[in-house]
C-alpha cells in the first residue's frame, strides 16, 4: 500500500509534467506552423475561415505573387548584405579593441575600459543619436547607416576580453621573437584561435541585423527597405485596409495571404538555421551570464 | 628577449613601441566618442530650444537656452503623463507575470527524466527569442483578426461567441495580449540562467533525499528552490531596477499594434518620444522626455544595485 502510494504521487507528477511540456511545445511551435500552412493555402479559400491543421486547398500562388514583387527581392538583398557585412565587420572591429585592452602594457588601458563600461549603462537616447546620424553624419539613405553605427558593442567586447585573457602568452611570445607585430599576431594567431567565441558573437550580431527594422524606418527611406521593414509595411497596410477587405478580396490574392507569406519568408532563414546553430547561441548566453 | 628593456622609456617611446596595438584600439575609441559620447553631450539640447535649421553643430551651440521649460511642458501634457503611467503599468504586468514563469519552467524542465525530450523542449523554448517582434506582431494580427482570425474562427466554430470579437480594437484586451506574447517570446531564453543554476546543484543532495523517502515536491521545495534562491533574488532585483529602462521590444509591439481605437493604451514613453522627436521634429522636447526617463532609470538601477550588494553581496557595478 505504502509503495503504491509513493509510486503514484511521483508518476502522476511525471504525467502532468509531460503533458505540460507538450503543451509548451505546442504553444511555441504552433504559431510558426499556422503561418506556414496558411501561406500555402489558396488565398481566396482562406477567406472562408482559418485553416487549423493542414491547407484546405494547397496552392503556391501566394509565393508566386509575393516573389514577383521586385521590392521584396531588393529588400531581401539588403537584409542579407547587412547581415553578412554587418556581423563580420562588427566582430572584427570589436575583437580588435578587446584584444588591445587584454594587454596590460597598453597605455590608457583602464581609461579605455572605463569608456566602454560607461556605454553599457548610459546613452544619449533616440533623438541625439538620430540628429547625429541623420543630420550630423548625413548617413540617411546610405547603406553604411546599417553597418557603422552597429560596429561596436561593449558587452560583446567584454565577453571577448575574458576569452583573450585565457590565451596562453607563450603562443604570442614565439611569434613576437620571429618579428611579428601586434596586428599580425592579432590577425594570424588570435583570430584563428578565437574562432568559437567570434563565431558565436557573429551569430548574435547576425540575428540582430536580420531582425532589426527600426533603423531602416529612421534612416533607410524607400531606397533601403529591409525585409523586416517590408513586413512592417505589409502589416500596417493590412491594418489600415481592414475596412477595405471586401475590395481586396476581389483580387486574386488577399492582403492577409500576402502578409502570411511575407512572414514565412522573413522568418525562414532563422527558423531553418536555428536547430543547427542553437548550441552556439546557448553557449553565448552562458558566457554572457557568467560575466554579468 | 625582445621584450626586455621597456622600463625607463619616455611616454612617447612607449607609445611608439605599442603603435600597432594602438592601431587596433584607437578606431574603437574614436567610434565610441562619435556614437556614444557625442549623443550623450547632445542631451544638453533638452535645456535648449534646438533649431534644426541651423544644422547640428551650429544648432547645438547657438540655440537658445530655455532651462527646464521642456520638462515643465512634458509634465503638463496629459498625453505624456498617460504614456508614463502606461509604461509603468506594462512594466509591472510584465514583471509580475513574466518573472515567475521562467523559474517554474526551469524547475519543471529539470524534473524531466528523458534527456532527449528535455533537450528538445529546451531547444524549442528558446526559438521565439530569435524571431523578430515584427513577425510576432504579424502573428498577433492573423491570430486575433476579426475577419478569419484564428481565435475568432475557433470561438465561432464552437459557438463561444455570437459575433467575432474585435480584440485589437478594444482597449481592455491589449494589456493581456502584450503580456502573453512577451512571455511567449522570452520565457525560454530567460529560463537559461535558472537552468544553469539548477545544473550546479550537487546531485548527492537529491540522492540523499531519495534515500530518506522525499517525493518530487519535497525535493523541489527543500533542495531546488533554496539552491537557486540567490539567482532568483538577483534577477528580481535587476528586473525591478531595469523596469523603466528603454524597452525596445515593448516599443515595437506598441508601435505595430497601435491604431486609432486603442491609442490611449498603446502610448508608452518610447512611442511618445518617437512621435514628438522623429515625426513632429520637436527635438529638444523629445530629448528632454528621453533624458527624464533615463535619469529615473539610472536611479532605479543604482538603487537595485545597492540593494543587491547589501542583501546578497552581488552587484552589477
Amino acid at each position: 500500500m505504502q509503495r503504491i502510494r509513493k509510486l503514484n504521487e511521483d508518476s502522476v507528477f511525471d504525467i502532468f509534467n509531460f503533458i505540460f511540456m507538450c503543451f509548451i511545445i505546442l504553444v511555441t511551435l504552433y504559431p510558426f506552423y499556422y503561418v506556414i500552412i496558411s501561406s500555402f493555402n489558396e488565398p481566396l479559400d482562406l477567406l472562408n475561415g482559418p485553416v487549423y491543421l493542414w491547407p484546405r486547398k494547397f496552392s503556391l500562388s501566394n509565393y508566386a505573387y509575393v516573389l514577383q514583387d521586385e521590392k521584396i527581392l531588393k529588400a531581401a538583398f539588403i537584409t542579407v548584405s547587412r547581415t553578412i557585412i554587418g556581423s563580420v565587420s562588427a566582430v572584427l572591429f570589436t575583437a580588435a579593441f578587446a584584444y588591445g585592452i587584454s594587454k596590460q602594457r597598453l597605455l590608457g588601458r583602464r581609461f579605455f575600459i572605463g569608456m566602454a563600461l560607461v556605454t553599457m549603462y548610459f546613452s544619449g537616447g533616440l533623438i541625439p543619436t538620430y540628429i547625429l546620424i541623420a543630420h550630423g553624419l548625413r548617413l540617411q539613405g546610405n547603406f553604411l547607416v546599417f553597418i557603422i553605427p552597429n560596429l561596436f558593442n561593449a558587452f560583446n567586447a567584454f565577453i571577448m576580453l575574458s576569452f583573450f585573457r585565457g590565451i596562453s602568452p607563450e603562443i604570442e611570445e614565439s611569434a613576437r621573437i620571429d618579428g611579428a607585430n601586434d596586428i599580425i599576431i592579432f590577425v594570424k594567431l588570435i583570430i584563428p584561435i578565437s574562432m568559437p567565441i567570434l563565431a558565436t558573437i557573429a551569430l548574435f550580431n547576425g540575428v540582430f541585423h536580420w531582425n532589426s527594422w527600426f533603423d531602416a524606418l529612421l534612416y533607410g527611406g524607400r531606397k533601403l527597405e529591409t525585409l523586416q521593414q517590408y513586413l512592417v509595411k505589409s502589416i500596417q497596410s493590412a491594418n489600415v485596409n481592414a475596412k477595405a477587405a471586401s475590395f481586396v478580396s476581389t483580387l486574386s490574392v488577399s492582403s492577409t495571404s500576402v502578409r502570411l507569406t511575407t512572414m514565412v519568408i522573413t522568418a525562414f532563414p532563422i527558423v531553418v538555421a536555428y536547430p543547427f546553430l542553437q548550441r552556439y547561441f546557448v553557449k553565448g548566453i552562458m558566457i554572457g551570464s557568467l560575466k554579468g | 628577449m625582445v621584450i626586455k628593456g621597456k622600463k625607463g622609456m619616455t611616454l612617447r617611446e612607449k607609445f611608439w613601441d605599442q603603435r600597432y596595438l594602438m592601431i587596433l584600439v584607437l578606431p574603437v575609441v574614436l567610434w565610441m566618442i562619435i556614437f556614444n559620447y557625442i549623443p550623450m553631450l547632445g542631451l544638453i539640447i533638452s535645456f535648449k530650444e534646438y533649431d534644426p535649421y541651423l544644422g547640428p553643430l551650429e544648432g547645438f551651440i547657438k540655440s537658445r537656452w530655455v532651462g527646464f521649460e521642456n520638462f515643465v511642458e512634458a509634465f503638463t501634457d496629459k498625453y505624456f503623463i498617460s504614456s508614463l503611467w502606461n509604461t509603468i503599468y506594462y512594466s509591472i504586468l510584465n514583471l509580475v507575470v513574466g518573472f515567475p514563469i521562467p523559474i517554474i519552467f526551469a524547475i519543471l524542465l529539470n524534473e524531466l527524466t528523458n534527456i532527449m525530450f528535455k533537450k528538445f523542449v529546451q531547444t524549442v523554448s528558446y526559438l521565439p527569442h530569435f524571431i523578430s517582434w515584427v513577425f510576432v506582431v504579424g502573428f498577433i494580427y492573423v491570430l486575433l483578426a476579426v475577419d478569419n482570425g484564428l481565435l475568432n474562427g475557433l470561438l465561432l466554430k464552437f459557438n463561444l461567441t455570437e459575433d467575432a470579437i474585435p480584440f485589437l480594437a478594444t482597449e481592455k484586451y491589449i494589456p493581456p495580449i502584450v503580456v502573453i506574447f512577451n512571455v511567449w517570446k522570452s520565457f525560454g531564453w530567460n529560463s537559461i540562467i535558472y537552468i544553469a543554476a539548477i545544473t550546479n546543484i550537487d546531485p548527492t543532495m537529491y540522492e540523499a533525499a531519495t534515500v530518506d523517502g522525499a517525493k518530487r515536491f519535497a525535493k523541489i521545495r527543500y533542495i531546488t528552490l533554496p539552491s537557486i534562491k540567490p539567482t532568483i533574488v538577483i534577477m528580481l532585483i535587476f528586473s525591478i531596477g531595469s523596469m523603466i529602462s528603454p524597452n525596445f521590444g515593448l516599443f515595437e509591439q506598441m508601435y505595430l499594434l497601435s491604431n486609432s481605437m486603442i491609442q490611449d493604451i498603446t502610448e508608452i514613453v518610447d512611442t511618445y518620444t518617437y512621435k514628438m522627436g522623429i515625426v513632429l521634429s520637436r527635438y529638444s522636447y523629445a530629448t528632454a522626455v528621453g533624458l527624464f526617463r533615463s535619469v529615473v532609470a539610472v536611479i532605479l538601477l543604482t538603487g537595485a544595485n545597492f540593494t543587491s550588494r547589501k542583501l546578497t553581496g552581488e552587484s552589477l557595478f
